[in-house]
C-alpha cells in the first residue's frame, strides 16, 4: 500500500504551503487560515476506494450484530451461565445480548467517525461573525409601531384596565405559594417523642426481641451479646411498623458492670444491660457495628463510633450527640420493660430540638 | 408384712433403707438425665481431658496459662466453653501467630480428633456453650423445608449479620484495623459456633436470644448466597452501587475516553506534519 502520492499532490498547494505564516514587516500581522491540505483520500482513489469498503465493513457488521442480536435472544436460554475470562460466571444470554448490541451501535458510531475522517468534505469555512444589532431604520420603525400600538389599546388612557390587569398579574403567583402549604405539615412533636412515650411506670411497655417476637429476661441477655428490640405491641404487619421502628429500634448489650464508666449510664441500665437507640444521632442511619470488646458501636454510614460503655459518648466521626439511652427495668413477672421515653429526641439533630 | 414389721427396729434396718432410697434415686437419675452430661464422667471423656490439657500446655498456655486462667496476652479461657475451642482452633484463628488488632484465620493445623481433646479440656473449666453436632446447623436437604430456612434466615441475616457482614456476606471493616470477615467458604459448624460464642469483636448471639432454630435458618442463607450463581459477572465485592458506579465511571468512560482522543490524535491527512 506504500505507494509514492506525491505526484498526485496539487502544485499549487506544495508551493503555497507556509508562505502565507511567514510575516516579512510586521511580525504582529494576520497570518490567515493556513492552507488546506489534502487528505490521502482526496487525492487518492484507491485510498479512498479503501476508506469506502472499511465504512461498508462496519456498517455491515453492526448489522450481523444485531441479527446476532435477534438470534442470542430467540435461542440461548435465560438460566444459562457460562464463563468468561476477566469477568466470571456470567448469564450467558444477558453477556450475548450485551456484547451484540454493544457491536452494533459501536460499529454504527465508528463507520460514521471513519466516513466524516476520511471521505466527507473537509474543507474549513470561515463564518464570519456580524454586529447582532439591528440598523437604524429597522429599530425606528419597530418602536414607532410599539407606541401606536399602545395607543390604540388605550393602555395608559383606560387607567382602570391597566390597574386591574396589574392586579390580576401579581396574584397569580400566589396560587403557587399556597401550594408550598402541601410540603407540611409540620413534624410538630413527632420528632421529640419514640413509641417508648407510651410507657409509664404504672403501665411500663415491654422489651420485645426482633428475633423471637417475645420479651426478654434479664437472664437471656449474656455479657458480649447484642439483641435488637422494639416496643412491645408493634408489630411487623402493623401499616405504619416501618415509621415507628425508625424511632423505637434498640440495641440490647450487657457491659460487665465494673467496665460501664458512665455512673448515670449504668443507673439507666439493668445489672450493666444497656438499652441505646439504634438510630445513629448524624443522619439517622441504623447504626448496630457492635464490637463487643471495645463496646464501641460504629455507624457504617460516616464512621461515627459510640462507647457503649460510656454512656455511647461520641469518640470518632460527625456524629453531634451520644447516641440516646433508655431507662429499663423488670416488671413482677421479670421481664425486661420500659418505663418511659428516652429522655431526648432520638436520631439527628434538627432546627427545634432541645439543646 | 408382719414379717417386715417385726425387723424395723432391727440394727442394719436403717443400712437397708438407705440402700435401697439411693438405688431408687440413683436409678430414676439414670434412666431421666441427659445423655452427654450422664457421659460426662466416663473413662473416654476424662482420658479426651488428659489429652486435651497436654495439648493446651504446648499450644495454648503460653498465652492463655497453665490452667487457662488467662494473662496479659490472652483472655481466660474458664467458661468459653468447647463452641468456642471448636471455632477458634477449628478455623485456625488459634494458636495465634502474632498480636494485633485481629487474629485472622489460617491453616489449621490440628485433627478434629485434637481439637475435641482441646475442646473437653477448656470445656472442664467451666460451663459455656457446648460444640453443636450437625443436627443443629446443617440446614435441612428437604427443598421445601430449605427454601423457608432460607428465606427466613434471610430475615435474620439482615436483622443481625448484614451490618457488619454486608448483606451478601463479604465482610467489612471495622475500626482501628478490625474487620467481619467474608463468611464465604467457611464451614455451616463454624459459623453457628461464632453466633453462639462471639469469637473477638463479634457479639454473641445466645440461644436465648437467638434460638438454635434461627441459627440454622441463617446458616442456610449463607449457604445459599454463597452457593447462589451470580447471573451478572463481577461483583466488585458486593458492595453496591458505589463500587459498580466507580468502576463504570473510571473503565467505561474511561474507555471512551481514550479511543476519543486516539481518534483525534490520528490525522487523515496526506502530509503528516
Amino acid at each position: 500500500m506504500s505507494h509514492d502520492m506525491s505526484e498526485n499532490l496539487p502544485e499549487a498547494h506544495a508551493a503555497s504551503h507556509g508562505t502565507e505564516v511567514a510575516a516579512h514587516d510586521d511580525p504582529f500581522a494576520d497570518p490567515g487560515l493556513p492552507a488546506h491540505e489534502p487528505r490521502r483520500t482526496d487525492i487518492d482513489e484507491r485510498a479512498a476506494k479503501r476508506a469506502e469498503r472499511q465504512v461498508s465493513l462496519l456498517f455491515v457488521v453492526s448489522m450481523l450484530a444485531t441479527i446476532g442480536f435477534i438470534a442470542s435472544y430467540a435461542s440461548i436460554d435465560a438460566d444459562k451461565l457460562v464463563y468468561i475470562f476477566p469477568l466470571g460466571h456470567v448469564s450467558a444470554l444477558n453477556f450475548a445480548l450485551g456484547m451484540t448490541l454493544g457491536v452494533a451501535l459501536f460499529c454504527i458510531g465508528a463507520g460514521a467517525v471513519h466516513w466524516a475522517r476520511t471521505l466527507m468534505s473537509d474543507h474549513e469555512l470561515p463564518a464570519e461573525r456580524h454586529a447582532i444589532e439591528a440598523d437604524d431604520e429597522l429599530r425606528a420603525d419597530v418602536i414607532e409601531q410599539f407606541k401606536t400600538g399602545a395607543a390604540e389599546s388605550g393602555f395608559g388612557r383606560r387607567k382602570m384596565i391597566r390597574n386591574t390587569l396589574i392586579g390580576s398579574m401579581a396574584l397569580v403567583p400566589l396560587s403557587g405559594v399556597v401550594l408550598l402549604r402541601d410540603l407540611g405539615p409540620l413534624p410538630e412533636k413527632k420528632l421529640l417523642h419514640t413509641g417508648w412515650v407510651l410507657a409509664t411506670p404504672a403501665k411500663p411497655i415491654a422489651l420485645v426481641n426482633m428475633n423471637t417476637n417475645q420479651p426478654m429476661k434479664p437472664e437471656d441477655i449474656v455479657q458480649g451479646s447484642l439483641t435488637f428490640a422494639k416496643p412491645e405491641g408493634l408489630e411487623e404487619s402493623d401499616e405504619t411498623f416501618q415509621q415507628q421502628i425508625a424511632k423505637d429500634a434498640l440495641m440490647v448489650v450487657r457491659i460487665a458492670p465494673e467496665d460501664i464508666k458512665d455512673a448515670n449510664s449504668a443507673q439507666l441500665g439493668f445489672e450493666g444491660i444497656l438499652a441505646y437507640s439504634k438510630i445513629c444521632t448524624h443522619v439517622g442511619c441504623p447504626i448496630s457495628l457492635y464490637e463487643q470488646q471495645t463496646h464501641h458501636a460504629l455507624c457504617p454510614c460516616h464512621q461515627s463510633t459510640f462507647d457503649l460503655a460510656d454512656g455511647a459518648r461520641v469518640i470518632f466521626g460527625p456524629a453531634g450527640h451520644p447516641l440516646p439511652q433508655l431507662k429499663i427495668t423488670t416488671d413482677e413477672q421479670g421481664f425486661l420493660v420500659a418505663t418511659g421515653d428516652f429522655a431526648e429526641p432520638v436520631g439527628p439533630s434538627y432546627w427545634e430540638r432541645p439543646r | 408384712m408382719k414379717k417386715l414389721s417385726a425387723r424395723r427396729r432391727h440394727p442394719l434396718a436403717a443400712v437397708v433403707v438407705l440402700l435401697l432410697a439411693l438405688a431408687a434415686t440413683g436409678g430414676l437419675y439414670a434412666a431421666f438425665a441427659p445423655a452427654d452430661k450422664a457421659q460426662a464422667d466416663s473413662s473416654s471423656q476424662s482420658l479426651a481431658i488428659d489429652e486435651g490439657k497436654k495439648l493446651f500446655a504446648v499450644g495454648c498456655s503460653s498465652c492463655h496459662g497453665l490452667n487457662g486462667q488467662g494473662s496479659s496476652d490472652g483472655p481466660s479461657l474458664v467458661g468459653v466453653g468447647s463452641a468456642a475451642v471448636d471455632f477458634q482452633v477449628g478455623t485456625g484463628r488459634m494458636p495465634a501467630q502474632q498480636p494485633g488488632a485481629q487474629v485472622p484465620s489460617k491453616k489449621n493445623i490440628y485433627t478434629q480428633t485434637e481439637i475435641d481433646q482441646l475442646a473437653a479440656f477448656v470445656a472442664s473449666l467451666g460451663p459455656g456453650p457446648v460444640a453443636p453436632d450437625s443436627k443443629q446447623y446443617e440446614p435441612s436437604t428437604d427443598p421445601a423445608t430449605n427454601a423457608e430456612q432460607v428465606a427466613k434466615g434471610g430475615e435474620l441475616f439482615r436483622t443481625n449479620c448484614s451490618q457488619c457482614h454486608n448483606f451478601a456476606g463479604k465482610g467489612g471493616a471495622l475500626t482501628n484495623g478490625k474487620y467481619a470477615p467474608s463468611l464465604e467458604g467457611v464451614d455451616a459448624k463454624h459459623i453457628y459456633e461464632a453466633m453462639q460464642t462471639g469469637p473477638q469483636n463479634m457479639p454473641s448471639f445466645p440461644d436465648t436470644t437467638m434460638p438454635e432454630e434461627q441459627k440454622r435458618q441463617i446458616v442456610a442463607f449463607v449457604r445459599h448466597t454463597n452457593d447462589e450463581p451470580n447471573p451478572g459477572g463481577l461483583a466488585l465485592g458486593s458492595l453496591g452501587p458505589v463500587t459498580e458506579g466507580l468502576f463504570g465511571w473510571i473503565f467505561g468512560l474511561g474507555t471512551l475516553i481514550v479511543i476519543a482522543i486516539w481518534v483525534a490524535a490520528h490525522t487523515t491527512k496526506a502530509k503528516k506534519s
